[in-house]
């Protein structure tokens, strides 16, 4: 019976945001948008989980996750219900910073093709930059981590240039790379590369030595010992470092698309607010937090994959 | 029959950080003969972790040699197994993956698949075989570990204290597992143990050693039956005069030892 009644609560409070959306009018001092978006968004909303509700009466394990949610659902739903009440009906903040929600999403009907377009050109330099960053990252650590004179040569350097802000390299990397682009793809790759490399090779000089120990006496020579006992024992640590690198690739992408690039959602976000518009810089914020969210989501799964080892939870 | 081990006049010193030198081992010698099983007792300290090392080829000696069937030990090598005192399983591995591993390495998995399969029997791990090391009890994770240093069939199998994080009911089984597996593949055996009934009931021959720096103080062969029974006479003089010759080789060190 309580169950029912928590699986009902986003139900209820996606209701309770369209009725109120519906019956009280916008503030006069709000421009308007040409359809009620947030209504359509609503709905969308709604069809999604009347869906999800189906499917937990045939999916016992997605009943039991779906009731775990539920109520946080609803209370994003009524904190973008409240949201709209003070910005949309009583304009309580100033308009032209805090525009409608209606026109917030109206965005993304009417620049669904050209946020498509910024969507696409930063995947694909956070994917390039990242991939870069992270292959020689990894190249770098490993090699610091297992060889003492390489250690000793490189470390320093990572220890001098991987604080910098890899964005501060602009001014140089932009007069160096042809195109803005390669440019950005080299400043995501460096605020990539850092990370990894440290938290690899820290990893890899703190793993026991009593396991290299166990392998040796047990037949594994060094090469063995380097991809089979070193790397995987440094996993978790490694991961730390691709978490990180991350979170700073995201600075970086949106910084370098700022700065020089013509696409992208860094270039977005700048270009909307010098137009002063401030409703499409909600939706280019929404689709970014979309963006990161996806990206650290994927990282994380990946993580699970890799570190099942780790977790108290395996089922055999 | 392989595993004759022969220590020759092994000295090992250590230099601490500060400069200062310690002398762990000091003229050691010992002829272990090929599939018989001795222990190494001693006080706390004394150096018997550093000579079972030695022979692992894991440490090498600073003076004199050690010989596996005449050929000098310079490096470790799965012809000398080694239970550390910590399991030290993978702990990214599961069970069987663990097992495996000296196999892989030495890329003879294929051939040998079946013997991983045997002594995950062996050691009663059965049904834990995907089970990761964390999952496992510490006696469980000892066996598993037992298993992974004899899967590759090694001429000597050193353990060092290798039962001595057990309770005492769980140490009891795995001695008479350790002995059984000794017993079918007949490989000479080296035990780190600081239980003297432990000794007394494998050990052929125990070997006393001295206080720091450490030097063999006595051999002692048991010249007792197998199965042993703990209680029986001849167990009991034997481990009177092994106390005894640890009160005075150790008579600076606190008394430690199971009695
Ligand atoms: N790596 C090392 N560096 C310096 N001293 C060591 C090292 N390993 C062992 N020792 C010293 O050598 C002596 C013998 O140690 P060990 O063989 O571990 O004794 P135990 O008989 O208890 O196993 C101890 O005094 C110890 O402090
Ligand atoms: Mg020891």
């Amino acid at each position: 019976m309580k169950k029912h009644i928590i699986r009902l609560l986003p139900i209820l409070s996606i209701g309770l945001a369209v009725l109120l959306h519906n019956e009280i009018p916008n503030s006069t001092l709000q421009p308007q948008a040409e359809k009620p978006y947030f209504t359509y968004f609503l709905e969308i909303l709604l069809g999604l989980y009347i869906i999800c509700v189906v499917v937990s009466y045939v999916s016992k394990a997605f009943g039991e996750w779906l009731i775990t949610k539920a109520p946080l659902w609803a209370g994003a739903v009524l904190l973008l219900n409240i949201i709209n009440l003070a910005f949309s009906k009583y304009a309580m903040l100033p308009v032209l910073y805090f525009p409608c929600l209606d026109r917030v999403f109206e965005v993304f009907v009417t620049d669904y093709k050209l946020l498509w377009e910024c969507i696409r050109s930063s995947f694909r330099l956070l994917a390039w930059g990242w991939l870069w960053g992270a292959g020689l990252g990894f190249i770098t650590g490993v090699g610091i981590g297992f060889n003492k004179k390489l250690s000793y040569w490189v470390s320093p350097f990572t220890k001098v240039i991987g604080p910098i802000p890899p964005t501060s390299w602009s001014p140089l990397v932009l007069s160096l790379f042809t195109t803005s682009y390669h440019a950005a793809i080299f400043m995501i790759a460096l605020a990539v590369w850092f990370p990894i490399t440290l938290m690899t090779s820290s990893g890899i000089q703190n793993v026991q030595n009593s396991y290299f120990e166990a392998a040796s006496t047990l037949g594994a020579k060094k090469y063995y010992r380097i991809v089979h006992v070193g790397i995987p024992a440094a996993m978790p640590h490694i991961f730390l470092g691709v978490f990180y690198a991350t979170c700073s690739s995201f600075v970086t992408l949106v910084t370098a698309e700022m700065l020089g690039c013509k696409s992208g959602i860094g270039w977005y976000l700048n270009w909307v607010k010098s137009m002063m518009l401030y409703s499409k810089v909600y939706a280019g914020l929404i689709v970014l937090a979309g963006i990161c969210t996806f990206v650290l989501t994927l990282i994380f799964k990946m993580k699970d994959k890799i570190l099942v080892w780790q977790k108290g939870m395996i089922k055999w | 029959m392989v595993g004759e081990i022969k220590i020759e006049h092994v000295k090992k010193t250590f230099t601490n950080p500060d400069g200062s030198e310690v002398i762990a081992l000091n003229d050691v010698n010992l002829d272990v003969e090929p599939g018989s099983f001795i222990s190494l007792i001693g006080p706390s300290g004394c150096g018997k972790t550093t000579l079972l090392r030695a022979i692992a080829g894991l440490d090498l000696a600073s003076e004199g040699a050690i010989y596996l069937d005449g050929n000098q030990v310079t490096e470790p090598g799965y012809e000398r197994g080694y239970a550390f005192q910590q399991a030290t399983l993978f702990q990214w591995l599961n069970i069987k993956q663990n097992i495996a591993f000296g196999l892989k390495a030495r890329g003879v998995y294929k051939k040998e698949k079946d013997e991983v399969d045997r002594f995950i029997k062996l050691v009663g791990l059965e049904g834990f075989e995907k089970s990761y090391p964390h999952q496992l009890s510490g006696g469980m994770c000892q066996r598993a570990s037992l298993a992974r240093a004899l899967v590759g069939h090694p001429k000597v199998l050193l353990l060092d204290e290798p039962l001595g994080a057990l309770d005492a009911f769980t140490r009891m089984k795995m001695q008479d597992e350790i002995l059984n597996i000794w017993k079918e593949h007949k490989m000479t055996m080296v035990m780190v143990t600081h239980d003297v009934d432990e000794a007394v009931y494998m050990s052929d021959k125990i070997v006393v050693m001295s206080a720091r720096p450490a030097k063999v103080e006595k051999v002692i062969d048991i010249d007792l039956s197998r199965p042993r029974l703990r209680g029986q006479d001849a167990f009991l003089k034997y481990r009177t005069e092994i106390l005894e010759i640890l009160d005075f080789a150790g008579h600076v060190q606190e008394a430690e030892y199971f009695i």
